[in-house]
């Protein structure tokens, strides 16, 4: 900050997304954080609590939980919910696939992606949030790149986005009919290198995970994937230790690793800045086709 | 010393070489990641087409990809050691003008792009217009394909007149032009050896340049109160923080204020940004400030200073675009969004409507459907606390929402 009332990019970054987030907290009756576990949901979680300081974050952490999960994230996740004093409601696939609600992909690639969908979907209807905010970034990945901060989806939980509303300003329109909902996306903005940089600004605590240290893998289709119980193994595919770190925390079996020796925040800040492969370039879900992002994002996805 | 952000938008149809440019801004400056120019180059060869087609990156909708058009505004990203950049990628069509309002809205400055062989056409009358409209202070005309009319100078100053002869009528301070060649790369972010006669700076050069933070208002001290912390917790009991953005001045602790509508006046004891007190707060900061009084103030209602107050009107000149699939029915009520305060609100009486291409007054047909861009006189249930859009975009500026859709059918800034 300086004396000619220049801010920096991330303080204008921080000043809106904090805006957003008090939009939420005043346009709607029954909002709610998703939280994954990743880095940019504790950044959200961090901007809602300095928008509502002194005070607490007026709505619960919703984490959906395929019930694989690397462990760290939580614990993680645990210890910041007790930290803040929120709520936290969990949505758990396993439950719906013990209820036949849904049905479990089998195979060598099976994940629990495609069906966090419909336990997203049950969780916003049996809690009727009315709002649910997100670390989703326009940078991540082109059909995101055309959402809006406030993103209406129909009783349905689809998105429409090729008649998405208009959004003016900063003037963010939440009314819809009953059964209805948004998604909420103050990191809209927001790059992978801005979200380090104010990570490391900010101080932030995040899941180790992020940091090089070594792990049993194996390497599939050109990924490096944790190994662990619910990985299918192909009868070729040996495990290995390597140092390695992840650039993004999804689920445990499609969230590919990539080796790395960042073992603290500047050095993963350089390791960044100079990726040449997008972060989700790791991410089997996203490699399905040209569309995968967009047709997971109109049946409800994240 | 760094320029922090820049938002901008490009405008233009595809032909204009629009997607090239916003290719080669991210290709040279390295924002174009390995797997995206990948999956570009395999989806460019599935389809039959030479090369990389770099508009692939940015055209994210199936079926925007089917068809090779721009539907919704893509916002894309990139940095320079000197400034961070956020382009809003508009489409050009008149059927996605609303789409375009809407990136327009939050931009600095926009870049319209002009193909040297067809000079003006429609649509840089159209995207120019809304620039103005939108009170956007700087644009860039970027003279493109400058290679196909042979870097011809009087060709560029040919367009460069006839451009300046239709922006005389448009309130644009700050407009620059440049020649350009986006598929090869000519003054985009390199200096061109073929515009020998050119001496001014490079697309590139200019953007990390452009001075923007003047442009907030930093003189009308404005807080719409946009949310009340009270955390009636043991360590706080008492709290009781105002919550919002600042959209003009410099409020400073110690500073006497007035709580509008209510007329009251106080003294700011703090400002803090999350857990940490700073001295002042200006635009665009997100705040919390709290007052020396207990006074009524809730969201809606406006912190300003006593000797600079804004319009507390109920009456509005307004210039609005419609944005609704349905034509604007005659006398049909809403509700008025500005800034954090929500109020009914009619359209009384429609003025003109404009022909965006010519900027000719309509005056016989006053019939408003999507995308129109009309004068209308609009009165609303309660005062609402306004300033003339051209001084404040934040408290010159409302949109209006059916009471029945709860969609968002129009755009409107006020002119006092």
């Amino acid at each position: 900050m300086s004396s000619d009332y220049n801010l920096s990019h991330l303080d204008e970054l921080e000043a809106e997304g904090m805006y957003v987030l008090r939009e939420v907290a005043a346009q709607f009756d029954r909002p709610a954080i998703l939280f994954s576990g990743g880095k940019d949901s504790i950044c959200v979680t961090h901007l809602a609590r300095k928008a509502f300081a002194p005070a607490r974050i007026p709505m619960p952490l919703v984490h959906i939980d395929t019930g694989h999960n690397f462990p760290e994230a939580i614990q993680f996740r645990d210890d910041l919910v007790e930290t803040l004093g929120v709520q936290l409601i969990v949505g758990s696939v396993q439950d719906l696939i013990d209820r036949g609600e849904v049905a479990e992909e089998t195979g060598f690639n099976a994940s629990r992606n495609k069906i966090q969908t419909p336990t997203l979907i049950s969780t916003i209807e049996a809690h009727r949030f009315d709002a649910c905010v997100g670390g989703a970034r326009r940078d991540e990945e082109k059909a995101r790149a055309k959402e809006r901060f406030f993103s209406h989806r129909d009783d349905f939980s689809q998105w429409d986005p090729k008649n998405q509303r208009p959004e003016l300003w900063d003037l963010y329109n939440g009314k819809h009919q009953p059964g209805e909902h948004f998604r909420v996306f103050p990191l809209n903005n927001w790059t992978e290198l801005d979200i380090w940089n104010y990570i490391l600004r900010e101080n932030i605590a995040i899941p180790s995970l992020y940091f090089a240290h070594q792990r049993e893998v194996i390497r599939r289709d050109g990924q490096i994937l944790a190994n662990s119980e619910y990985l299918n193994l192909r009868p070729d595919e040996k495990p290995e230790t390597v140092q390695v770190r992840f650039r993004t925390l999804g689920d445990l079996t499609i969230t590919g690793a990539v080796e790395s020796d960042a073992d603290n925040l500047e050095k993963i800040i350089s390791e960044v800045a100079a990726a040449r492969k997008t972060e989700r370039g790791g991410r089997m879900d996203d490699k399905r086709s040209q569309s995968a992002m967009e047709d997971r994002k109109k049946e409800g996805y994240f | 010393m760094a320029q922090g952000l820049l938002r901008f938008i490009t405008a233009g149809s595809v032909d204009d070489g629009k997607s090239t440019l916003i290719g080669r801004l991210l290709y040279d400056s390295k924002t174009i990641f390995e797997d995206q120019l990948e999956s570009i180059e395999q989806a460019s060869n599935q389809r039959g087409t030479d090369g990389a087609d770099l508009s692939l990156l940015t055209d994210g909708l199936r079926a925007e990809r089917e068809q090779g058009i721009t539907i919704d505004v893509a916002y894309r990203y990139f940095a320079t050691p000197k400034r961070k950049f956020i382009i809003a990628d508009a489409p050009g069509h008149i059927q996605y003008t609303r789409n375009m309002v809407t990136g327009a809205s939050t931009a600095d400055l926009a870049i319209i792009l002009i193909d040297a062989r067809a000079g003006l056409l429609e649509q840089t009358h159209r995207h120019s217009f809304i620039t103005h409209l939108l009170g956007i202070k700087h644009m860039v005309v970027c003279v493109n394909k400058m290679d196909l009319v042979d870097w011809d100078e009087n060709r560029y100053n040919e367009i460069v007149a006839a451009f300046q002869s239709f922006s005389s009528r448009l309130d644009i301070p700050d407009i620059r032009f440049i020649p350009i060649s986006a598929l090869q790369g000519d003054n985009v972010v390199d200096r061109s050896d073929n515009t020998s006669w050119y001496d001014g700076p490079t697309l590139l050069q200019h953007l990390e340049h452009v001075h923007v933070a003047a442009d907030r208002n930093l003189q009308d001290c404005r807080f719409p109160v946009q949310y009340v912390i009270r955390p009636q917790t043991d360590a706080h009991r008492d709290f009781r923080g105002y919550a919002g953005r600042v959209s003009g001045g410099v409020f400073k602790v110690g500073d006497e204020v007035v709580a509008l509508p209510s007329g009251l006046g106080s003294k700011v004891t703090s400002i803090a940004i999350g857990e940490t007190n700073v001295d002042m707060a200006f635009p665009p900061q997100s705040v919390v400030m709290t007052l020396a009084d207990n006074i009524d103030l809730s969201r809606g209602d406006m912190l300003v200073r006593e000797n600079n107050q804004p319009d507390s009107i109920q009456d509005l000149d307004a210039r609005i675009c419609w944005l609704g699939d349905q034509p604007m029915r005659p006398g049909a009520r809403f509700e008025l969004h500005h800034t954090s305060r929500e109020v009914k609100a009619v359209v009384k009486e429609v003025v003109y409507k404009l022909d965006i291409n010519t900027l000719h007054r309509i005056e016989d047909d006053l019939e408003i459907g999507m995308n129109d861009i009309a004068r209308v006189k609009i009165r609303t249930a309660a005062p609402i606390l306004v300033d003339d859009y051209r001084r404040n975009r934040a408290t010159g500026s409302f949109i209006l929402v059916d009471p029945g859709t709860r969609l968002t059918v129009a755009a409107g800034v006020i002119y006092t």
